[in-house]
């Protein structure tokens, strides 16, 4: 079947623009331009005259210069550094070219290993270095929640003093929170967005690339809080703590505000991707769900972050100029950052649950061979999670003393926004109705998923009721809620997402029966970890302290050793990544899982335009098990249409 | 195989008898023992709200479970003779499945908010800090702290009289004044069984939360801000209070034990250390609800003159300021 016989009106639509080959380096050059290495040194530069101009400045103000503390110099220095990396990685030939009134030269695409290592603006490459990137935000701070349980083996015996133990938890919240935001639309948003939606390329492929560096600068920002003397704040940096804090607490305000600026470049970059370059036919009814989830959560990025930006730059310019915005004393107040915090830090929340959701209703029809049920449900829920969730921050400031009045509303809003997340739970077990579920690793890790966000949904709802607040706020009650909800939701889904999606990313199958011992061993350690918390929480044990009551130790011992075992559970996915991609690398078929969506209709390896001619999609992707389905896309003459394409396994053009 | 009724009928049916069974363990075994007991009002309270909602947590937990259970075993593609999955439009949504999911859950939601916000009133705000003007209190507790702040307030025992206390959090210990007795500061926290309390919670430094974990009361302590919350006592016994919100670098070791006792044997506690206090007390600062940081506090370095003057907040807070 073609389109031109049908419908002659989007013949004209699919001839596509010409091809416009990337103008490959010089061969020899390729050292000498700019790459990770020069944006390393111009970084290190960057920090060096920043420090000095900061000493330089303070010198003249009696009040620094006697303070011993001087955090505009940590300021000026974490700022050139910044600017410095971005300059060396090449974020600013543009800018600065037309700047000046000159073309920029150009953008020079390099082949090879090499791009991995340099400002680049295909999005499937920015997909790839943003999963390396995720993945050393995730290890390091999974690395600072093991010393956090090492310390909490025993009351009274102590591995880090008191002073220390605070940096690690504050530094494991933050770098995980970070993480977290952008662990699925940095890398598989980004890599698969616009292979979902049918485009060739990103929006805007430069503020894509400049979002990748930007998170990339965040993790070295908030890691020199540790060369500062480390923050004692935890991840939410309350006021008055913030302003006592050495210049350790300069790392995380900036370092949020550096993120923030990566997050809200990655959020409208992917929203405009996705409303201005759909393919023709790629109706808003025919959106894969995984790209309905990443425009819900490209609009909270978007709106959110900037709050985050601001309220660091507030607490910044108390800590260098003297400002009193969260000085109660001096006519601040402590409340505005945490009602500044939280109007951002709930949105957050759901920027970190909502890709988990899509990319659970992409892969469960897969795996089931059904199509997805109630699909306008499950892009109604998001979008609703979505709207509801600038609703509901002050649920964090129950007990702080806000207005009482306030307290029954936003009891309202919070649990009004169990039902369009009760939608994601109907999604899924309507299509696991009545399936042929096979089960392949990242068909379990979508269970999971289920399983768990479901005890932290539930739990959720005992922390939005007022009453039992006053037991569950500020314990390991509420950690183990959102620990639930965001590793046990969104990273179990990420892992599924990884499984499921990087035969087609690499060309390299991951081994199963070691993605199986990964799977069982993190599903049940993340459980036994996590699990007992609730109950640690209910017997009194606030959150982020070094020591507990002696009663308490026989659920906080099995707790830690199950910790242990759970960060034993990544090294499995560690190993199996190294084997299967780069010691003994397997070549996995086209379309390993049989799938039905649009990105798994390209070549393998995908080509750089990723499509040929552009598809004009007919219908969408999830009519699995129907007779007599339509056809989901016209693929013009260069490709073969579905389903040939995903049966046959030589169809590669260039290996 | 089994029709569509087969397993929807198996799947209602276990639930059903599942949720019953898991309800009644939960409410017989589990809900009496919940912490943090029953020492007070709002600990009852609040230990009933939590198992009420257990109740209805413990059916939807059920339910999602079983059907994944469910599924996971009864539609496996392992399974010798599996059908093929049907697709098409049957599969791909059911009106009534939908609507029904949809009304079942925005009633079960909207009775938690309406619950949740009956038992917030009726528990005089539960135990949680509600700031400086409460709006959900008990009789007589805007008598009572109005005249704790003019200084003429009195409790004695069997008078039913509202007890205001003061909480004074800061790094890295709490300390309690008793407006009734003359403003003594101490660092016991002892009180008197079968009185509302108000605890009126401050800070001279950073955020710290009041936890009186077995009273069943919490409220976050901020500097220049008076934060109140009300209980009443109805056991005696040792309690515990513990600091939930993080305050730096000892946030782990900011805990003290309290004691509710007799309503004589207070008034006995209460007068003596008045008057083995008044040397003390007469150095304190007037009682007031907040107080101004000293020059070490929160903001210690703020200074204009780079020395050791701080701003005057006397505009601001009136006589009550420590001079």
């Amino acid at each position: 079947m073609t389109i031109s016989a049908e419908r002659p009106e989007v013949v004209e639509a699919m001839v596509p623009p010409a091809i416009v080959e990337p103008r490959k380096g010089r061969r020899g050059g390729e050292w000498l331009s700019q790459h990770v290495g020069t944006a390393t040194i111009c970084g290190f530069l960057g920090y060096l005259l920043g420090h000095w101009l900061g000493n330089y400045i303070g010198s003249a103000y009696p009040y620094i210069a006697n303070s011993g503390q001087n955090a505009l110099a940590a300021l000026l220095a974490l700022m050139f550094m910044v600017l410095g990396w971005l300059l060396g990685i090449g974020a600013l030939n543009y800018p600065l070219a037309k700047l000046v009134g000159r073309e920029a030269k150009g953008d020079v695409e390099y082949s090879g290993w090499t791009r991995y290592f340099r400002y680049n603006l295909d999005h499937k490459v920015v997909g790839i270095q943003y999963v390396v990137g995720v993945l050393l935000f995730f290890f390091t701070g999974g690395l600072l929640a093991m010393a956090i349980r090492t310390e909490l083996l025993n009351p009274t015996v102590h591995v880090f003093s008191a002073d220390t133990y605070i940096k690690i938890v504050s530094e494991h919240g933050t770098i995980m929170m970070m993480m977290a935001s952008s662990v699925i639309v940095g890398p598989l948003g980004n890599y698969f967005v616009p292979l979902m939606i049918g485009s060739r390329r990103m929006a805007f492929p430069r503020i894509e690339a400049f979002s990748l560096w930007t998170f990339i600068a965040g993790y070295f920002v908030i890691f020199s809080a540790l060369a500062y003397g480390g923050f004692p704040t935890g991840w939410t940096g309350y006021a008055p703590l913030q302003t006592q804090a050495g210049p350790g607490m300069v790392s995380y305000l900036f370092g949020f505000a550096v993120i923030s600026i990566g997050m809200m470049t990655a959020g409208f970059n992917l929203a405009v991707t996705i409303i201005n370059y759909r393919a023709p036919g790629m109706t808003w009814s025919r959106v894969p769900v995984f790209v309905w989830s990443i425009i819900a959560t490209a609009a909270l990025l978007t709106l959110a972050s900037p709050v985050l930006a601001a309220a660091g730059l507030f607490g910044l310019l108390d800590r260098t100029a003297q400002t009193a915005f969260y000085v109660t004393e001096h006519g601040g107040s402590s409340y505005l950052w945490q009602n500044l915090f939280w109007f951002f830090g709930h949105p957050e929340v759901y920027i970190m649950a909502l890709p988990g959701f899509g990319i659970v209703g992409e892969i469960i029809p897969v795996f089931c061979r059904k199509p997805l049920f109630a699909y306008r449900i499950a892009a109604a829920g998001m979008i609703g999670v979505a709207l509801l969730s600038f609703f509901v921050w002050q649920h964090h400031l129950f007990q702080s003393g806000i207005n009482p009045d306030m307290r029954p509303l936003f009891m309202l809003t919070t649990e009004l926004i169990s039902i369009p997340t009760g939608f994601i739970f109907l999604v899924g077990m309507g299509t696991l109705y009545k399936a042929k579920i096979r089960y392949e690793v990242p068909m379990l890790f979508c269970m999971a998923v289920y399983f768990n966000f479901l005890i932290g949904g539930i739990s959720g709802v005992f922390l939005s009721d007022v009453p039992v607040n006053v037991t569950v706020h500020g314990g390991f009650f509420v950690l183990s809620h959102f620990h639930y909800t965001i590793m046990g939701g969104l990273i179990f889904a990420f892992f599924a997402g990884l499984y499921f999606w990087l035969p087609k990313m690499t060309g390299r199958a991951m081994n199963k029966k070691m993605g199986l011992w990964h799977f069982w061993t993190m599903f049940v350690f993340f459980n036994l970890t996590f699990f007992p918390m609730f109950i640690i929480g209910l017997l009194g044990q606030p959150r982020r302290v070094f020591t507990y009551a002696k009663n308490l130790q026989t659920l906080n011992e099995f707790s830690s050793i199950a910790a242990f075992c759970l960060g034993a559970s990544f090294l499995i996915f560690v190993a199996n990544l190294m084997w299967s991609q780069f010691i003994a690398p397997e070549k996995a078929p086209s379309n390993p899982w049989d799938s039905l969506g649009l990105e798994w209709q390209t070549a393998t390896p995908i080509p750089y335009y990723n499509f040929e001619r552009i598809p004009v999609i007919m219908t969408d992707p999830y009519h699995y098990s129907e007779i007599g389905a339509p056809t989901l896309a016209d693929f013009g003459d260069a490709q073969p249409a579905y389903p040939s394409s995903s049966v046959a396994t030589s169809t590669d053009p260039d290996q | 195989m089994g029709s569509e009724e087969n397993d929807l009928r198996r799947i209602v049916i276990i639930w059903v008898v599942l949720s019953v069974v898991g309800d009644l363990l939960y409410w017989l075994f589990v809900g009496p023992h919940v912490p943090p007991g029953r020492m007070t009002t709002t600990a009852k309270d609040n230990q009933f709200d939590f198992n009420v909602l257990m109740l209805i947590a413990l059916p939807v937990m059920i339910g999602v479970w079983e059907w994944l259970g469910y599924a996971a075993v009864r539609w496996n593609a392992r399974r010798k003779d599996m059908p093929e999955s049907v697709g098409g439009p049957v599969a791909a949504g059911n009106k009534r499945a939908e609507v029904s999911w949809i009304v079942i859950t925005t009633v079960a939601v909207l009775f938690l908010a309406v619950f949740g916000i009956v038992a917030l009133y009726a528990g005089n705000g539960s135990g949680g800090g509600e700031g400086p003007n409460p709006i959900q209190q008990p009789a007589g507790a805007v008598k009572a702290e109005t005249a704790a702040l003019a200084g003429n307030g009195s409790w004695s025992p069997n008078s039913n009289e509202v007890l205001p206390v003061q909480v004074i959090a800061q790094q890295w210990k709490f300390t309690y004044r008793y407006p009734t007795f003359g403003g003594f500061e101490s660092p016991d926290l002892i009180l008197p069984v079968n009185t509302e309390i108000a605890f009126n919670v401050t800070s001279l430094d950073v955020i710290h939360s009041f936890w009186a974990y077995q009273l069943e009361v919490k409220a976050d302590a901020n500097p220049l801000e008076n934060n109140v919350a009300f209980t009443k006592t109805e056991q005696l016994g040792n309690f515990e209070v513990r600091c939930s919100e993080l305050c730096g670098i000892w946030h782990g070791a900011m805990f003290n034990p309290g004691k509710v006792v007799s309503e004589s044997a207070f008034m006995t506690w209460a007068s003596s250390t008045e008057s083995k206090n008044a040397t003390n007390t007469a150095n304190l600062p007037p009682f007031a609800w907040t107080y101004a940081p000293d020059a070490n506090g929160a903001a210690g370095g703020y200074y204009p003159d780079g020395g050791v003057t701080p701003y005057s907040t006397v505009e601001i807070y009136g006589s009550k300021q420590p001079s």
